[in-house]
């Protein structure tokens, strides 16, 4: 028995599968361009993914309005950053981060302070009940959706991205948009953070420990509850921050922007394994590649391909690649 | 509350949905006492377990810890009186290793360098795998491995009372020995155990007081040793013909 007994094969479905359609692509160039594009929207939607796997993993919730947090992110960040545009008109991208890092700051803070909410309101009641928790939790967000209506209109709202990070850098002949790499950076920062704190700490090792058994974390001493409410917090606060990067990303808001990114999160959640982090940052990161290669190989094909994807990925692994001992 | 009683259950009834598993267990846990907690499949015995430690609550009688009424305690609450709990199913966080199991069971350490080292040489000595697969994932050890972190994350703080649930079931003869000798070693450091258990000579070599349910309450309560002599009585209590 070795004392690192890692499941690598997960993790090399990312290379293989950014290799396998080099072929197809022909240009090396137009690869790269994609496959950065990819890791980009890959590590948007594993930001914010990454609560949403915790809260199923620890409590059996399905909570189907993590948009709502997505939504109010984005249009949070349509304020902050609206109201500073000395600083998203500059063509320094330090200058246009001092508005953009408040940004993500407020909208993790209102995500979160409204993630407390709905735990108490609207997913607490449910515990236990899948099919209620479905509904309830859908409910919640058409709820929260009319109320971003309320505040902010419900026509689309244009956010675009601060002038220092606009336009590409050029990697030969490669064209790399300045923001992608930004998203693929807080991605990476997201994740090591995560990441540190789950293997690092004790509030981490209680996290996984309840993921597995929240019965034996209760019988140690512990009370989950408040452990849960507290990563609903942070799942809530991530998806908002996310909702920044991916309204950034689209350059445009609407109310219903979460939930149209809704259906990406539960085929990574799938695929990845319910309560795995790793698994969500490898589903991610697969779906962020394949959107943006069929995209561009076969666009008629570009909706179903991720569908495809999670099926194939459950024919070879039926629990997700990263399946949790329960 | 006799002063040596640690823990006593007075007339629980425990309900699961729709059904009525305890009918008024009247149960003592006696300071410092090994007491095996016998009976056939069904007779209630991880359900006594389970609604001392708070996971399913009595819906009726009183439950009574080193003179603190518990009934209505939350299960971590429990725990914290210093209770700890070894459930039949063990329990083990498969996807941590073994030392973080350990490192997870010690509340009052926030990390390894925390954990008593004294007391954690005298738990490797008990249970020499736990050393040896320290860094090892825990769903990778051996059923036998398995129980032995189970207890040894139990007691990797000082406990008033250990509760345990078949340690020794689907075990070797030769590891249900190896368990023998750890828990009568823990017997030893005054630490009051409530253990159920099927396999009778298990419960014989190592009971001080025992309790025998039937059908949800308990039907013989005594010694150990006055229950172990008399083969008529283990017949009508258990079924067993030794």
């Amino acid at each position: 028995m070795k004392a690192f007994d890692f499941d690598w094969k997960p993790l090399a479905l990312v290379p293989l599968l950014a290799l396998l359609v080099l072929p197809f692509i022909g240009s090396p160039s137009t690869w790269l361009t994609l496959t950065v594009a990819g890791l980009a929207m890959g590590m948007i939607i594993f930001i914010i993914a990454s609560g949403l796997t915790l809260v199923f993993g620890l409590m059996d919730v399905l909570n189907f309005g993590h948009g709502v947090f997505i939504a109010l992110g984005a249009f949070v960040a349509t304020s902050v950053l609206g109201a500073m545009g000395d600083y998203t008109g500059s063509g320094s991208l330090w200058v246009n981060l001092m508005a953009v890092l408040p940004a993500m700051v407020v909208a993790m803070l209102v995500a979160a302070a409204v993630g407390l909410a709905f735990e108490r309101f609207i997913v607490r009641p449910v515990y236990g009940n899948h099919l209620k928790q479905i509904l309830i939790t859908m409910g919640g967000m058409i709820i929260g959706e009319e109320l971003i209506k309320v505040i902010w209109g419900p026509l689309q709202i244009p956010l675009p991205l601060p002038e220092g990070m606009r336009g590409s850098m050029f990697l030969g002949d490669a064209a790399i948009e300045k923001y992608r790499l930004l998203a693929v950076i807080v991605g990476v920062l997201v994740f090591a953070g995560l990441l540190w704190t789950l293997t690092r700490t004790k509030i981490g090792l209680l996290i996984r420990a309840g993921v597995q058994d929240r019965e034996m974390v209760e019988s140690l001493g512990y009370p989950i509850k408040s452990l849960f409410i507290g990563v609903f917090v942070v799942g809530s606060a991530l998806a908002g921050l996310g909702g920044v990067m991916w309204g950034l990303y689209q350059q445009n808001v609407i109310p219903q922007i979460g939930a149209q990114v809704n259906v990406l999160i539960f085929i990574v959640l799938i695929i990845g394994g319910l309560g795995s982090t790793t698994g969500a940052l490898i589903g991610a990161l697969l779906v962020g590649l394949m959107a943006n290669y069929t995209g561009f190989l076969v666009p008629k094909a570009a909706l179903f391909s991720n569908i495809a994807l999670m099926m194939a990925i459950l024919l070879w692994r039926p629990q997700g690649v990263y399946a949790l001992s329960k | 509350m006799s002063a040596q009683n640690l823990m006593t259950l007075e007339g629980v009834h425990t309900h699961i949905g729709a059904y009525h598993i305890l009918h008024g267990v009247d149960l003592r846990v006696p300071r410092g006492q090994l007491t095996m907690l016998l009976g056939r499949n069904g007779a209630g015995k991880t359900t006594t377990l389970r609604t001392i430690m708070g996971l399913w609550k009595a819906s009726r009688g009183r439950i009574t810890f080193n003179g603190q009424d518990i009934t209505a305690l939350a299960t971590p609450q429990i725990a914290a009186l210093k209770v700890a709990y070894v459930p039949e199913t063990m329990g083990i966080f498969a996807d941590l290793t073994v030392r973080e199991n350990m490192l997870l069971a010690a509340r009052s350490a926030k990390h390894l360098g925390q954990l008593d080292e004294q007391r954690l040489q005298w738990i490797f000595q008990l249970f020499p795998a736990v050393e040896k697969f320290w860094a090892h994932p825990a769903g990778k050890l051996s059923g036998g491995q398995k129980q032995m972190l189970a207890v040894a994350r139990a007691i990797v703080e000082p406990r008033e009372l250990l509760i345990i649930d078949e340690p020794s079931k689907g075990l070797a003869p030769a590891i249900i020995n190896n368990m023998i000798d750890a828990f009568a070693q823990l017997k030893a450091s005054g630490v009051t155990i409530l253990l159920v258990e099927q396999n009778f000579n298990f419960a014989k070599r190592l009971g001080d007081t025992v309790a025998v349910m039937d059908n949800g309450v308990v039907v013989h309560a005594g010694g150990m040793k006055e229950l172990a002599e008399d083969e008529a009585l283990q017949h009508s209590l258990l079924g067993l013909a030794i």
